[in-house]
């Protein structure tokens, strides 16, 4: 990374400028019915936290620049300037307090996408050297090593060994040609194992032909997080490479939210062309394969279940029916949170504020809004499909001596699977 | 000067003015927002923009359960004095008659009383508003005089319509004149502060709508 500046900053700020965000600016009323929708807002009651005022430098840019009126009234020096000082007191409003959920821009009356704005706003934050270290230290890594928590291939190699061994199936490495190239996440590597062990069994139970690849495993993009338009497509083409490389046709991002968005929506325009290959959640795969009749189950889940839909995924990526037709088939007694789908509420950790160790305290503050919705549906277990809103509701339930815990949703699919006949392989019966 | 002099200059060339500057004003503003485009996006769409966003459009009037939950003052009072004030707009006979002279185009009004009624309901639920702008912890802490000033111009209209139809400022030509002088304030201001949400909001809201539209959400 080159030289951060303020200029540097406003200049990443006014590449950013569109007709919407123009729409957007000219819109808004201060009504601050966004702040209703805020978790960071909501549980802290602190005003300053209202989603469209994390916004105020680039609007500030906006109307100066951009509008007849505030040219003029910049000329004749009346109107605030956007200065260093302006920029770094609003770093923690931009990055600590908002996990670009997007439950603003589903609320408010003019219709601002308040989140397609505060991603914009993060670029001239990172270009003006006003991101927290948490985030830099992971783009860093994720840009050096290949993983934002530094994790190497070696270290997944391990971790294939054991899922072979308890499964005694395998888990294919660069396999030219495979219908799906499968990414991870280096949380879930670390924290969730499972994850592997699941996919393996249930693509081996449904034929799929799938790969890993050594080229590139990480799905997770630090550069969209951060605000780096420059680092999101390093990352990205670090994936468009190894897909291509392999000739897959599909590739599937695993149980993580930013990673789907940052590969199926921002990825191309990081990248700046369409992909030659679709990408999918790993919940759309298993979707697809059950209503196709590729998955089947045996046995139900008898205790009452509810689940947490990421934000990334359903409000931000229209997956919202499909975990549910997933839920049907492995739990007998499932229900939903009140305000669920694209109306649901972040857990708290998203948009980089679990990598923000500075937003510690106000990630568990907005986690309160999940608790609250948990308390009343009162489930014995919780469901997700995405690493960081899994760790945060185990974080949080635990913090408030909640015992619930919570499972991934394409684990407790592979626990459902009818053992496959496979007459040479009389081992098999040992996984499961 | 007297006050059939204030009547016919506010009639006259201040009317010719205010809508010059506000017809001009917001034709700039339009052309500054569509102006800056949009890059071209090469993620494969999941859902089409233009239904979703046209949907939008209509769906923000009628906000989602939780935000009425949350907010119903909001929500109650946002929508009466908007609906209020575009009934005596466009639905009081002296108006549509204006309208016509100017237009050509016309539609039935509805009675007096009826519109006298709408306009004091109104002028109630627009204090209220400010009350609240005045109070609430958000609302306060966002509020700009740009915010006040809105505020105030939208407010005198209303007013000084409601004054001169019953009478209660004297001479009548006074009240008119200074009825219509409010009307023209507030065309004037109108391009040059966020009043222009009154037409930058069905652009704003069609955006959201056909930004998510296209990522299969229906926002």
């Amino acid at each position: 990374m080159t030289e951060f500046s303020l200029e540097r900053g406003l200049n990443a700020l006014r590449e950013e400028m569109d007709a919407p965000v123009a729409s957007f600016f000219s819109s808004c009323v201060h009504c601050g019915l966004c702040a209703t929708a805020c978790p960071f807002y909501v549980e802290t009651g602190d005003p300053k936290y209202t989603p469209i005022h994390k916004l105020e430098p680039m609007r500030l840019l906006w109307e100066q620049e951009y509008t007849l009126w505030g040219k003029l009234k910049s000329k004749l020096g009346l109107g605030k300037q956007v200065t260093d000082e302006m920029l770094e007191e609003w770093e923690p409003l931009l990055y600590d307090s908002c996990s670009m959920c997007g439950r603003c821009s589903m609320v408010c009356p003019v219709g601002n996408d308040i989140h397609y704005m505060i991603r914009k706003a993060r670029e001239g934050m990172v270009a003006s050297g006003h991101a927290p270290e948490g985030l830099i230290a992971a783009s860093v890594r994720a840009v050096n090593t290949g993983s934002p928590m530094g994790l190497q291939w070696k270290t997944l190699d391990v971790q294939i060994k054991h899922v072979e061994t308890a499964t005694d199936l395998e888990v294919p490495i660069d396999k030219q040609g495979a219908d799906y190239l499968v990414l991870l996440s280096s949380m879930e590597i670390i924290n969730f194992p499972e994850y592997l062990e699941a996919i393996t069994k249930i693509f081996d139970h449904a034929g799929v032909s799938w790969t890993l690849s050594q080229q590139c495993f990480e799905a997770t993009n630090a550069g969209i997080q951060i605000g780096s338009k420059d680092i999101a497509a390093t990352l990205v083409q670090r994936v468009v490479d190894a897909a291509e490389s392999l000739g897959v046709k599909n590739v599937i991002s695993p149980e993580c939210g930013h990673a789907y968005t940052a590969i199926r929506w921002e990825g191309p325009n990081a990248i700046k062309r369409a992909y030659p290959f679709k990408v999918f959640h790993i919940i759309e795969v298993l979707d697809q394969l059950r209503a196709a009749g590729r998955i089947k189950t045996e046995g139900k889940e008898m205790d009452r279940l509810s689940m947490h839909d990421p934000c990334n995924l359903a409000r931000k990526s229209g997956v919202i029916q499909q975990q549910r037709s997933l839920m049907d088939l492995v739990a007998d007694n499932f229900v939903d949170l009140e305000e669920h789908g694209k109306f649901q509420w972040c857990c708290g950790a998203g948009g980089g504020v679990s990598s923000n160790e500075r937003a510690e305290e106000l990630k568990m503050a907005a986690f309160k809004r999940k608790k609250a919705q948990i308390e009343q549906v009162e489930p014995e277990r919780m469901v997700t499909m995405c690493a960081t809103c899994r760790t945060q509701l185990e974080e949080g339930l635990e913090e408030f001596n909640m015992d619930i815990p919570v499972v991934g949703l394409t684990e407790m699919i592979a626990d459902h699977l009818v053992e496959r006949d496979k007459p040479d392989d009389a081992a098999a019966k040992a996984g499961g | 000067m007297t006050s059939m002099d204030f009547l016919l200059l506010t009639k006259g060339p201040l009317f010719q003015i205010a809508i010059a500057i506000f017809a001009l004003g917001m034709l700039v503003r339009l052309v500054e927002i569509f102006a800056l485009g949009r890059p071209h996006n090469y993620a494969a769409a999941r859902g089409g923009q233009l239904i979703p966003g046209l949907k939008t459009v209509y769906k923000r009037f009628n906000p989602d359960p939780g935000t009425f939950k949350r907010a119903p003052f909001d929500v109650i009072v946002g929508i009466i004095w908007h609906i209020g004030f575009v009934v005596a707009l466009l639905l009081f006979i002296p108006h549509i008659e204006l309208i016509k002279s100017m237009f050509g185009v016309t539609w039935p009004g509805l009675p007096n009383p009826v519109v006298d009624a709408v306009t004091a309901i109104t002028l109630f639920a627009l204090l209220a508003t400010l009350i609240h702008r005045l109070t609430h912890p958000v609302k306060k802490f966002l509020s700009t005089p740009e915010d006040y000033l809105i505020w105030t111009v939208t407010f005198l209209p209303v007013l000084t319509g409601y004054l001169a139809y019953h009478r209660l400022i004297n001479p009548y030509p006074l009240a008119l004149g200074l009825h219509i002088l409010a009307a023209e304030i507030f065309l004037i201001v109108l391009p040059f502060t966020k009043l222009t949400h009154i037409f930058t909001a069905f652009v704003a809201r069609w955006y959201n709508g056909a930004i998510f539209g296209r990522k299969g959400v229906q926002s």
